[in-house]
């Protein structure tokens, strides 16, 4: 009880103390990073789940410039599959007496199969899901065109000869994602008013689509007959093809806003270091009157454990209400991601936010904690009686398990925690021995210098400890600005660029064997290119190691959906240049008759096959079995045909298989395509370049998020600058004082700071750059699997910046104290 | 021996430190008592070892060699804690630097000894403490918001609060200036007649000194009684 109320008597004080605000504000900056990032991934991690088709508003969709045949959508209805139309052209609309060019959209009852409609009856209005489509006579349009045209809902809208009523204002329209002819504002209407527009005939340029959705199993039946009976003019596209593509641009985006929250928390850490130390020197004081009271070691451990849990779940708190405001920018940024809305977030960041908080503070002051409570009371006759030190190697230790465990938690993921932890850990050792050993040599140097570089160098050399800490802390909030500006936007562009501009945008699938090569000719003339052709043959997984599997046999859908559709097999002599054998081994020319799979390591960490687990496959009627050879990882946004499942070629020799290709289609040179078709009329076009649009704009997107989650890095890269020259302010303040007494004069006073904290800065900057450079290629490498190049400017920005900034921070730190009469800091102490 | 029942009691005191520069013997074969309701002073020059004594005497360091029994009781075989909860609302404390808790206001300083000690009601108490120093109307100042003279007034009526039997100060004047000094060292003369406490003065101020009992003086690490 005791403890309780003096801890909160001296808690309601303690945010007077300088030290303690930078201690809370770093914890603050922590802890909202980490909510922010921790409740936008929770949302998007849910968005991902509901994502599924409904960019295409459908599960498949035909489509075409001339009318789609009634037989598709007769054979759809026939596998008792939905389906709808939609039209699509470019045309003018008119409003008094202006005109605005839209894209005209006009769609059957049932639009959409998949996502959602959702209209305002008026802009600015409430949201609401559309249950029906327009009324006839009715428009719905987008709300650019309302304030292009100055208009409101009830006005009117001439669509060629035909009046409507604008009676809806589109707020989001999910299929809207695969619409990559957008031409200016769309407006909505039935397909049925259409007629009356008088706008469309045999000859204009209109874009039909036929939706279809339904179950799985149908869909597949679907699209096996279609692959036979697809006319030349209609192309197919389905999102589940590339959906592999698309979630690694989605995962590499929140890994990027994972690690910049982390970097954050790094960060901030150093701030809590530095300034948790001044914090527990000060209560050395107090620590010492209340053991001359009478009060036990226990009391005043509690009293200091109190306090601390206190400033922790206040800056929790405040950092936890920061992060939730926080996120809403960052889902504002990263809006179009998603055709959907984002879910709201769940409850799991709160507690990460106030973990975080606890343990950052926790493992940074409890070793100095303990000591205090062991404070001799004789100090209050001496103040020079400092608290022992703790052993650094305790501190080290909890700090660094507390930054592991948070590390762990955060990244979810070892590799990740590991590797930034041990950057983090060089990091320090580099700089704290590169100060010692500045230390050792400037203590010699200074002797055969003149008074104003003595002064300077001598202040370094005063303190060991502060001078390496002081050299950590500028380090390192060197190093997050230097992340912040030139790595980040190296790694990001890098990641940009992975998916080049010329990357195939349509497949070719169903290629019957003697096309091969003709088609290899055509698309080399047409193409300038055209990629390699693999063997393809549909196949169902039906067992592992001859225990029999159906989707029943596993909890997570995902790994449901997989078993219940075929998957695309096919073989090989050789491994493809963008796929990596992760464990096992590809197989060598004499095994390429023996019954071997190699198998996609996420494929198979979601059906839980290992290496050596034999598997069978019912491949149209007859079973194939053999055992995995190899786990290999690809690279899904290469865009290049890829398989989950790859044999050697002996054992589907005798199977009848058909090819798939890819390449890259210029935009306008459609004509290829219908060319392409008549040649070969077997094989069937599916057009990904709208998942690929999505996808580029996911990057751009994102990248705008991590920038955003960044400025948390680089607030916390300045906080530990601030920390890191408030360390020596006590020191420096008095110091100023008697050197100004003695006859010092102000400038000169300055001017020796100045060099102190330059040579401070130049050596942290250099430092600092070579952990940057080396810190963005590791991460490149290992978690993005980018190839990065090191960026020769962030070695100049990193010295000379260091340098000049950190001189010029710590001269505006100093300066209070040289202008001011010097016997007011002497009375004061 | 009777002796050994006296409030404080040293025997064969010696107090060494081992500095980077040698060895420094600051106490060599202290003897000294303090009868219960004493006031002793201890005068001696500059870094003589006053305070050194003082914090020994008081349990608040450990000696090198020789025996110091407080309350009669052994210090050399309590731990920390211990020696702590001996002290705790038995023995008062005015130091040269005041030494209250910044974090907290006068009155909260005042209370801290009263509730260390488990007094149930400390607060009429440290409130009636600091009206006795005159300073009811600065209960909920806190330090910084106070001069030097009003702080070590603050100390004093800490130190008296509970009643302690013992009062250990420590050139109590010695941060102040004449007039203030008269008057604070008046408040512990006179407070300390109304609780007949003991009190053991560390001090330069020879009227001071002149009021206790008795006076010893501290030279070469020697005690010996003065005239
Ligand atoms: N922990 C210590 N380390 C080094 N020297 C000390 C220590 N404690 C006391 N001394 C030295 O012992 C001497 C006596 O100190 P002190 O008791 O404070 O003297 P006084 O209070 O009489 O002025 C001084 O010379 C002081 O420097
Ligand atoms: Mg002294």
């Amino acid at each position: 009880m005791i403890a309780i109320s003096f801890a909160l008597r001296l808690f309601r004080r303690d945010w007077r103390n300088s030290e303690l605000r930078l201690l809370a504000i770093s914890l603050m900056l922590s802890v909202t990073a980490v909510t922010a990032v921790g409740f936008f991934t929770d949302r998007v991690g849910q968005a991902m789940e509901l994502q599924a088709g409904e960019s295409l508003a459908a599960d498949l969709v035909l489509s075409s410039h001339d009318p789609i045949p009634d037989s598709y959508r007769e054979k759809a209805h026939a596998l008792d599959l939905k389906t709808a139309e939609v039209l699509g052209f470019p045309s003018a609309v008119l409003h008094g007496d202006r005109t605005q060019l839209v894209m005209v959209k006009a769609v059957s009852p049932g639009y959409p199969l998949r996502g959602e409609l959702r209209i305002r009856a008026a802009a600015g209005g409430a949201e609401r899901i559309a249950q029906k489509i327009p009324q006839a006579g009715e428009i719905w349009a987008d709300p650019r065109l309302l304030a292009a045209l100055d208009l409101t809902t009830g006005g009117r809208l001439s669509l060629g000869e035909r009046e409507f009523l604008l009676s809806g204002v589109i707020s989001r329209d999910t299929g809207e994602a695969s619409n990559m002819f957008r031409l200016g504002p769309s407006v909505l209407l039935a397909l049925t008013d259409i007629p009356s527009t008088g706008l469309v005939t045999p000859a204009s340029r209109v874009h039909h689509r036929l939706l279809i959705a339904g179950d799985q199993a149908e869909i597949a039946a679907y699209r096996s007959w279609i692959e036979t009976h697809l006319d030349e003019n209609i192309r197919l596209s389905d999102m589940s093809n590339a959906r592999p593509a698309l979630r690694n641009a989605l995962d590499r985006g929140s890994r990027f806003l994972g690690l910049a929250a982390l970097v954050t928390v790094l960060i901030a850490s150093a701030a809590v270091a530095l300034s948790s130390r001044r914090f527990v020197e000060r209560q050395a004081d107090a620590s010492a009157i209340l053991r001359c009271l009478g009060a036990s070691r226990a009391l005043l451990l509690k009293v200091l454990l109190i306090r601390l849990l206190l400033l922790a779940l206040t800056a929790s708190l405040f950092g936890i209400l920061l992060g939730f405001a926080a996120q809403f920018v960052l889902a504002a940024l990263v809006g179009e991601w998603f055709t959907a809305e984002l879910p709201a977030p769940g409850p799991l960041p709160l507690a990460i936010g106030a973990g975080t908080g606890l343990i950052t503070l926790l493992g940074f002051t409890l070793p100095p904690v303990f000591r205090l409570g062991s404070v001799s009371p004789l100090r209050v006759l001496r103040r020079d009686l400092n608290v022992a030190p703790t052993a650094s190697w305790i501190l080290a230790l909890c700090a660094v398990a507390a930054m592991g465990l948070l590390m762990l938690w955060q990244a979810g993921e070892f590799k990740l925690a590991l590797l930034v932890l041990l950057g983090t850990l060089l990091t320090l050792a580099l700089l704290l021995s590169v100060a010692w050993v500045m230390v050792a040599i400037l203590t010699p140097l200074r002797h055969h210098s003149n008074a104003i570089w003595r002064y300077g160098l001598a202040g370094l050399a005063r303190s060991p400890v502060m001078t390496s800490l002081q050299m950590a802390g500028f380090g390192l909030g060197i190093m997050a600005l230097l992340l912040l500006t030139l790595v980040r936007v190296d790694l990001l562009d890098t990641w940009e660029r992975t998916i080049p501009a010329q990357a195939p945008n349509q497949f070719l699938i169903n290629i019957q064997p003697d096309s091969v090569a003709p088609l290899q000719q055509f698309l080399a003339r047409r193409t300038g290119g055209g990629g390699d052709i693999y063997p393809m043959l549909r196949a169902r997984l039906t067992a592992v190691n001859d225990r029999s599997i159906s989707p029943e046999s596993y909890q997570n859908k995902d790994a449901q959906r997989l078993v219940e559709r075929e998957f695309n097999l096919s073989h090989a002599k050789s491994m493809q240049p963008d796929n990596r054998v992760v464990s096992g081994r590809w197989w060598r020319d004499d095994e390429l008759d023996e019954p071997l799979f190699s198998v996609e390591q996420g494929l198979a960490k979601k059906l839980g096959i290992q290496l050596d687990d034999r598997l069978t496959f019912d491949l149209a009627g007859s079973r194939i079995s053999g055992r995995v050879s190899n786990l290999r990882s690809v690279r899904w946004d290469s865009f290049r045909p890829n398989f989950f499942v790859i044999a050697t070629p002996g054992l589907l020799r005798d199977y009848p298989t058909s090819f798939i290709t890819s390449f890259y289609l210029q935009p306008g040179n459609e004509k290829l395509v219908s060319d392409l078709v008549r040649n070969f009329p077997e094989v069937t076009v599916i057009d990904v370049s709208a998942l690929l649009q999505q996808i580029r704009e996911i990057m751009a997107r994102g990248s705008i998020a991590v920038e955003y989650v960044f400025l948390f890095t680089l607030a916390a890269g300045l906080l530990v600058l601030y920390a890191g020259i408030q360390a020596s302010r006590e020191h420096r303040r008095q110091e100023s004082a008697i050197l100004r007494t003695l006859g010092l004069k102000r400038s000169r006073l300055l001017l020796a700071t100045a060099i102190e904290f330059m040579v401070l800065g130049l050596l942290a900057g250099a430092l600092a750059s070579l952990c940057a450079s080396i810190t963005g290629w590791v991460i490149a490498d290992e978690l993005f699997a980018l190839a990065y190049r090191v960026n020769p400017w962030l070695w100049l920005a990193g010295t000379l910046g260091g340098g000049i900034g950190v001189a010029v921070a710590g001269v505006a730190a100093t300066y209070p104290f040289a202008v001011r009469p010097p016997l007011h800091t002497l009375r004061e102490a | 021996m009777v002796t050994d029942s006296n409030p404080v009691f040293a025997r064969r005191l010696s107090k060494n430190i081992d500095a980077p520069a040698g060895r420094i013997d600051i106490l060599q074969d202290v003897n000294f008592e303090l009868a219960a309701g004493e006031a002793v002073a201890i005068l001696g020059a500059s870094g003589s070892g006053k305070s050194t004594l003082l914090g020994l005497l008081a349990g608040l360091d450990d000696a090198s060699s020789g025996e110091i029994r407080l309350f009669g009781e052994d210090l050399g075989e309590l731990d920390e804690d211990g020696r702590a909860a001996l002290r705790a609302g038995r023995v008062g404390f005015v130091f040269q630097s005041f030494q209250l808790l910044p974090g907290m206001t006068a009155l909260e300083n005042v209370m801290l000894p009263l509730e260390l000690a488990g007094e149930s009601k400390p607060r009429p108490i440290a409130e009636a403490a600091l009206s006795q120093v005159e300073l009811s109307q600065r209960l909920h100042h806190y330090p910084g918001q106070l001069s030097g003279g009003e702080q070590q007034r603050v100390a004093i009526a800490r130190a008296f609060a509970t009643q302690p039997l013992l009062l250990f100060a420590d050139e109590p004047t010695g941060s102040l200036d004449q007039a203030t000094g008269r008057r604070i060292s008046e408040l512990i003369f006179q407070l300390r007649q109304q609780s007949d406490a003991g009190l053991l003065l560390v001090t330069h101020d020879a009227h001071l000194a002149a009021r206790c009992d008795r006076r010893m003086l501290l030279e070469n690490g020697r005690l010996e009684t003065a005239v």
